[in-house]
């Protein structure tokens, strides 16, 4: 199944964004979020952004004042998902502008909205900026629709006008 | 609704986020939920809540719910609002649900029927909303209720709801394969669908598919190649480029299902050589994305039919791993080695000292994965040094998870490549003393039996020395507190049979010392009755030997106790220890005949003897007997019967003691503790589900216990000659180390080559000699499966040794000009840029470094310049920004927390931050200070208590 959940977490160890792929009763939600953020939080920058926790490997990377934690099965390639971590905030970047805890705070549907695009049954769907956000712009007004239900992606907008 | 993502916002809501934000504990959170819980409650019941403030409530129910609370009163309005006409609210609505419901909630009926709508829409997202939820909340008995929409979507002219469609298909398999079995063709189709992002997201199922069934998919393998051809060939869109890497998430998940396609088919695997061949070639090996791809064709490479070539590369690939100062692409490093060294074990020796510095690292993470190598390669000749390091770790741990597996593999280690029973069993008493409630019970069993076997030779004395020492062992060992109830039943079991086999302990110290086990775990039955029963078998032993039996007063209110105890187990025990020792000499020797725990218990399961007497009386007119099965009117009873035992027999419980009649040996094999077994939590899968009384006797015969035993054939000629001595050893037994005899003055010389190498630096000699030694005694023999490796091989080993050391003063001078520069690494080592800038320059010489630092900044700018040139030209650069732009961005906010020199080091790149800085603020035509300024005018302060949530997360 690959990805089991993905969590945002401060450094005070407050959840800001919990999404899970398997179900998971909110003891057990509870419980296991206390357990990896305790671990992930103790651990200093030199050492790997790999811990494994019972059956999962928790894949984390921090950015600024926020801990990204992904869960992952034991055979998932950890440097790929390190990686999409990345994109993912490359992705919250593109969207809010030098995104920020706050961001996501504010805006936890949109977060959302972006990993529902992303990630679907624990797989890795779309790893494309534009299609990501695509939908996010639709909805916002930033992107008028065309009468056959096509839209114009910011690409081929860009291509009719240059 | 503010445009653009404005804050349209209540300042209730904004309020409630602030106030979350700045909590500083999780009491005050706690607080600030429950307080919020009331208010929602109030509110959201009442009637005509405009959308956009239903939308808010449930946004609030998510945070609810999200910081550990529960929100079940409100699911009811979730589920309402997935009914609503707007598509962010009805969005909002399905995400909730979603978030709140697994799928065989209750209310999940009331959305399906939305769902069955929203999926005929005509706004493509709205369709793509639903499918989403048909993702999460479709259980087994609804999935026939969407399919045939779901099935008709995969035509659907957007690419976005293909490709959901084909994901809820995926869902539907995984659920429940039989509903959709005569549809996988469809996840074929939609492997050659025209959007990348569709065929991206069907190796997903595929993937699936073929692991499950790799022979019905070989055909797809040109298929595969070509795709990833043309990915590797940048032949799909800009768009999914991820750090200058086409489509990296898509290589990688096409790496791995030819890895299972190729696996152990020469054919297969002949057409994929080339492609990874490229991709190889091809990878950034400096950037993050660049490595996890090339540690996925080694995966790949390591998997299909092995082909020189690659192998080589992939090689190279892990001693850059290894090489890193990076601790993940170490990880990623020992995590490959010990993927290649099943194909070409050779390669493990090149990299001992890098791997022994993974097992000493401090991180955990890295120390486990070195264990996981460690016990791949584990062979019989560094068997002793591996599973003495694993015990070490795992007595120092305290994650009973870890503690387990880590006690199995030692285990499982111990039995297969044990040099010595004596060091078996030295090692089973130290897993058993610090882990012994955590490992199966079935290993106890298997010590008794070693220790009743022996040597498995008809060397008595050798047998009995082994007892002994093992009886020695013990009472040393009782005297430590609290020692696991699996170890004390071995222990009270050796000592019931063994104890005074050797006149060396009198009966009256070890029946004392059982007293002193039954009376210090007074509530451990089973050790208890282990106990008893070691009691009866010892003085049984004294009569029999025809010795005056004083029964101590401590071992006498003992039973007494039990003579009335509640368990009827221990109560019988207890009896029959009353009854032995009544009896006389003659009497007992027949019934507890001395060291005879591995004779034959003959079974008569027909009960044979009685038939004369069966005979007798039905001649006298009594009713023969009839099977319980056969007796009419008890049918369904012996029915229900048959089949609980039958199950009873497939499960875990054993009813054993039941099948078989006792015989009067039995008493000597504790029984109640076969009840009991089943209790330790560990899985075992590698034990035969055999009880410990049919194993015993008929071990040599039994060919399903034989990966019981241990292997001792051929590793018996090891005992006398060490091949490690633990860590006390003095760095001067290194020549012998790794000499290991045979050409010693090979060895020498390489030694006192390898001090002059190192004279300058003795502390590091000390260092690299403790090293040294443990490489050779892990890696000493892993290249070889004989089992006495010829000289010549010897010699050339030692000087590989020699040239290995050489290196290490190389690199430690990369080491020394790295340091020089710490400030051009960040410390985030996942960071993009000019990390990996600076760690190609490595690459590429180290020596260059010496030169100066001009080399670098020259590397650095060029890496820096190229992708920012290479991508001007890209329209996506003109709207907003691009992977390049953030980067950039994120540059300037890297090296000023950096030194000086660093931001020199880039001149070519700290132009062009204004430019983009600008330009890079996404599709929101926000700013960052704007952001500011509003968040302030909604009465959140960032000057108040939580600077923090301002902070940007790629700053």
């Amino acid at each position: 199944m690959g990805i089991r959940f993905i969590l945002m977490v401060n450094k005070q160890g407050q959840t800001r964004l919990a999404q899970y792929y398997e179900w998971l009763t909110l003891e057990e939600r509870r419980a296991l979020e206390g357990e990896i953020v305790r671990k992930c939080l103790a651990r200093n920058e030199q050492q790997c952004s790999f811990v494994e926790h019972r059956n999962y490997k928790i894949v984390y990377r921090r950015y600024a004042s926020l801990f990204f934690l992904v869960g992952v099965d034991n055979d998932e390639n950890e440097l790929a998902i390190l990686e999409f971590i990345h994109l993912l905030v490359e992705t919250m970047d593109r969207h809010f502008g030098n995104v920020c805890e706050l961001d996501i705070m504010f805006h936890l549907e949109k977060a959302h909205f972006m990993l529902e695009e992303m990630v679907m049954n624990g797989c890795i769907v779309e790893t494309s900026k534009a299609n990501i956000l695509t939908p996010e712009m639709v909805m916002n007004g930033c992107i008028v629709e065309t009468s056959n239900a096509n839209i114009l992606t910011p690409v081929q907008l860009l291509e009719k006008t240059s | 609704m503010g445009s653009q993502g404005g804050f349209y916002q209540s300042k209730e809501f904004l309020d409630l986020v602030k106030s979350i934000g700045e909590a500083r504990s999780k009491a005050e959170e706690d607080r600030i939920v429950l307080n919020e819980i009331e208010t929602l409650k109030r509110r959201i019941s009442e009637p005509d809540i405009p959308k956009r403030k239903m939308k808010e409530y449930i946004i609030r129910l998510v945070y609810i719910e999200m910081l550990g609370h529960d929100a079940s009163f409100g699911y009811i309005h979730a589920v309402k609002m997935t009914h609503d006409d707007s598509l962010l609210v009805k969005r909002t609505g399905y995400l909730a649900v979603t978030l709140f419901l697994n799928e065989d909630h209750d209310l999940i009926i009331l959305i399906v029927n939305t769902i069955q709508k929203d999926l005929k829409s005509d706004n493509y997202l709205v369709v793509c909303a639903a499918l989403n939820a048909v993702c999460k909340l479709i259980n087994e008995e609804t999935i026939p209720a969407v399919l045939p929409q779901v099935m008709e979507l995969l035509a659907h002219p957007k690419e976005a709801v293909r490709k959901k469609a084909i994901m809820a298909l995926h869902r539907f398999y995984q659920k429940s394969p039989s509903s959709v079995s005569h549809l996988v063709s469809n996840f074929r189709k939609r492997l050659c669908d025209n959007d990348p992002g569709v065929m991206g997201a069907t190796l997903c199922p595929l993937f699936e598919l073929i692991a499950r069934d790799v022979n019905s998919y070989k055909d797809l393998v040109i298929s595969f190649v070509s795709i990833l051809k043309q990915v590797a060939e940048r032949r799909l869109s800009k768009a999914y480029d991820y750090h200058q890497m086409p489509a990296p998430f898509i290589q990688i998940k096409l790496l791995k299902i030819l890895a299972l396609l190729g696996s152990g088919d020469k054919q297969a695997s002949e057409n994929m050589y080339t492609v990874v061949g490229d991709i190889f070639r091809k990878c950034d090996s400096s950037s993050n994305i660049g490595n996890a791809v090339l540690y996925e064709c080694i995966c790949c490479v390591s998997s299909i039919y092995p082909n020189p070539k690659l192998l080589e590369s992939a090689a190279d690939v892990i001693s850059r791993f290894l090489k890193s100062d990076s601790h993940n692409l170490k990880y990623m490093g020992i995590d490959a080695l010990g993927r290649l060294i099943k194909i070409s074990p050779e390669i493990a020796e090149q990299h001992q000292l890098a791997v022994i510095d993974c097992l000493e690292d401090p991180d955990d993470t890295l120390k486990r994965k070195t264990f996981e190598l460690l016990y791949k390669m584990t062979k019989s000749i560094n068997v002793e040094v591996i599973v003495d390091r694993m015990i070490d770790y795992m007595i120092s741990i305290s994650d009973n998870h870890y503690k387990t597996e880590i006690a199995s593999r030692c285990v499982e280690l111990a039995e297969q490549f044990a040099p010595s029973n004596q060091w078996f069993i030295q090692t089973m008493n130290r897993v058993f003393e610090h882990a012994g409630d955590l490992v199966n019970i079935k290993v106890a069993h298997n010590l008794m039996r070693l220790i009743a076997e022996g040597f498995g030779e008809d060397d008595d004395n050798a047998d009995s020395k082994l007892r002994s020492s093992a009886v020695e062992s013990y009472l040393r060992i009782l005297g430590e507190p609290k020692l696991p109830s699996v170890f004390l039943q071995v222990i009270c079991w050796v000592l019931g049979e063994y104890g005074t086999a050797d006149r060396m302990f009198s009966a009256s110290d070890i029946t004392g010392k059982l007293c002193d086990v039954a009376e210090a775990y007074s509530n451990d039955e089973t050790v208890k009755a282990y106990a008893t029963t070691a009691l009866m078998k010892i003085y049984a032993f004294e009569i029999a030997a025809r010795r005056k039996v004083d029964m101590l007063p401590e071992c006498q209110s003992l039973m007494e106790e039990l003579l009335a105890s509640h368990s009827t187990d221990l109560q019988q025990r207890a009896y029959e220890l009353q009854a032995v020792i009544g009896l006389d000499a003659h009497a007992v020797e027949c019934i507890m005949p001395s060291d005879a725990s591995c004779e034959d218990i003959e079974v008569d399961r027909d009960l044979s003897f009685l038939n004369d007497y069966i005979q007798e009386a039905i001649e006298k007119g009594a009713q023969p007997y009839i099977p319980e099965s056969e007796r009419s009117g008890m049918l369904n009873i012996s029915n229900f019967r048959n089949q609980d035992h039958h199950e009873a027999s497939s499960h875990g419980l054993r009813f054993e003691a039941y099948e078989l009649p006792k015989p009067a040996l039995q008493s000597r094999i504790p029984q109640a503790l076969i009840a009991s077994t089943e209790i330790v939590p560990v899985p075992e899968p590698m034990y035969p589900r055999e009880s410990y009384q049919t194993t015993m006797p008929s071990i040599p015969s039994d060919a399903g216990s034989a990966e019981l035993k241990l292997r001792l054939e051929g590793v018996q000629k090891k005992w006398g000659r060490p091949t490690y001595t633990p860590a006390t050893s003095t760095s001067n037994s290194t020549s012998q180390k790794t000499v290991n005899g045979t050409s010693q003055g090979d060895g020498a010389s390489t030694v006192s080559s390898m001090r002059e190498t190192y004279d300058s630096r003795k502390l590091q000699v000390e260092v690299s000699h403790e090293k040294q030694k443990l490489a050779a005694s892990l890696f000493g023999g892993s290249s070889k499966t004989e089992k006495r490796p010829a000289t010549g091989h010897k010699a050339a080993k030692a000087s590989s040794h020699m040239v290995e050391n050489s290196h290490v003063l190389k690199s430690s001078m990369e080491v020394a000009s790295d340091k020089a520069t710490p400030a051009q690494q960040p410390p985030d080592l996942l960071d993009l840029g000019e990390a990996t800038a600076t760690s190609t320059a490595l690459q590429l010489d180290p020596f260059k470094q010496l030169e100066g630092l001009l080399d670098t900044t020259e590397v650095a700018s060029a890496v820096n310049g190229a992708p920012a040139a290479s991508i001007s030209p890209d329209i996506m650069a003109l709207y907003a920004d691009t992977a390049a732009g953030i980067r950039n961005k994120n540059d300037p906010d890297l090296l000023s927390g950096l030194s000086n020199p660093s931001v020199t080091n880039m001149p070519g790149t700290t132009a062009m931050p204004q430019v983009t800085q600008s330009s890079s603020k996404g599709p929101n035509p926000k700013d960052s200070l704007e952001k500011d300024a509003l968040v302030r005018q909604m009465g959140v302060n960032p000057s108040s208590q939580n600077p923090n949530l301002f902070k940007d997360l790629l700053g």
